[in-house]
């Protein structure tokens, strides 16, 4: 059996998470491969829907990272987005799903360092959890 | 609008555990309004469900479909081509909606998957408050626009009572005192000799105290 390898599908503001993911890039810092990313014109833009269908498609963990708080390039949208992490991860909970496979953070286009860091703290903290209860279901050899 | 606030999933998934292809209906009018049963909260329950019943290895067929309206034959005929094969239906209309369908289509049981409030209004983004409660004999032409009925916790006619503080009501701090808001627009209009008449007691037939009401338009009923 193959060693557990989490999917987690990172939804990045284009303002800043996307940009720091960027520079750590140019900064030649590692971060896992696990983390596919999603680029978006604002954190605010993601809605419940589109992380309800990243976890029916058998994601193991997301995670939306907007601007840091005061520093919405569209004023409020990071807020919003907090918010709604907020809403689908009791969503996540009344259905079984750990809300601990969701979380919103905040990164500004200069924190390489912090993108890198938790792109990996989170890949643990999923790889811990154990595959999205969905996908475990529907292939019980996996 | 009529509001509605989505029933606990877990109530929604109890309805339909015993079938394996639902027919998952929203309405593009007051719950879309407010957030409870449109378009878009119709593909976020769909998600739900789907994915609670696939940890258990049940794969339910859901058909997502939205109505322009869920409380008007017209609308809910559309559904007639799509029932066929569903064994049961999940309204996320307001309860009238939920009975339009119900009595649509009598042989495929029709469950809520919200929960109606009341006839209110939007405060502001996110929020909605009662506004109406539809007692079929409007008063706000004397109440300066501020329904005692609706508004007033006790639905008194000749307020305030005892029970109003600072504008607030007692029952909270949250709650305005109707009363106090009719005196204050009856002031800014400068009717406060409207205040000193008393209202009389209110005929509560034209309200749910008659039973079941039904409007009928001659000049449009066919």
């Amino acid at each position: 059996m193959q060693p557990f390898e989490p999917v987690i599908v990172a939804f990045c503001c284009h303002y800043c998470a996307y940009t720091a993911a960027d520079m750590a890039g140019s900064q030649r810092l590692c971060y896992p491969p696990n983390v596919k990313i999603v680029r978006v014109p604002c954190s605010g833009k993601v809605d419940a829907i589109h992380i309800m269908t990243a976890f029916q498609k058998g994601v193991d963990g997301v995670y939306v990272a907007g601007c840091l708080d005061g520093d919405c390039h569209f004023k409020n949208g990071n807020i919003r987005a907090s918010k709604r992490v907020v809403y689908v991860r009791r969503l996540l909970e009344e259905i079984g799903i750990e809300p601990e496979r969701l979380e919103m953070v905040k990164i500004s286009a200069g924190m390489g360092e912090r993108f890198a860091r938790i792109a990996g703290q989170f890949t643990e903290k999923i790889r811990k959890l154990g595959p999205n209860p969905v996908k475990r279901a529907e292939s019980p050899a996996a | 609008m009529i509001t509605a606030e989505r029933k606990p999933l877990e109530e929604i998934i109890n309805c339909v555990k015993p079938f394996e292809r639902i027919l998952l209906v929203g309405c593009n009018e007051c719950v879309t309004v407010c957030a409870a049963g449109g378009r878009k909260e119709v593909g976020i329950v769909s998600s739900a469900l789907q994915m609670a019943f696939l940890k258990q290895g049940k794969n339910l067929q859901i058909k997502e479909h939205t109505l322009e309206r869920q409380c008007d034959p017209e609308y809910v005929e559309e559904l007639s081509t799509m029932i066929t094969g569903v064994d049961a239906v999940v309204s996320m209309a307001c309860g009238c909606g939920v009975q339009e369908v119900a009595r649509r289509f009598k042989t495929v049981p029709v469950f809520p998957a919200v929960n109606t409030k009341f006839m209110g209004a939007s405060e502001r983004q996110g929020i909605w408050a009662e506004r109406c409660q539809g007692c079929g004999d409007c008063l706000l032409g004397v109440t300066g626009g501020i329904c005692p009925i609706a508004r007033c916790s006790k639905q008194l006619l000749n307020g305030p009572c005892g029970g109003s503080g600072s504008g607030k009501c007692e029952i909270s701090p949250d709650v305005d005192c109707a009363w106090h808001l009719i005196w204050e627009r009856l002031k800014a209009l400068g009717l406060q000799d409207r205040y000193e008449q008393i209202i009389p007691a209110k005929d509560w037939r034209t309200g749910r105290g008659g039973g079941p009401r039904k409007i009928i338009r001659e000049d449009l009923a066919e």
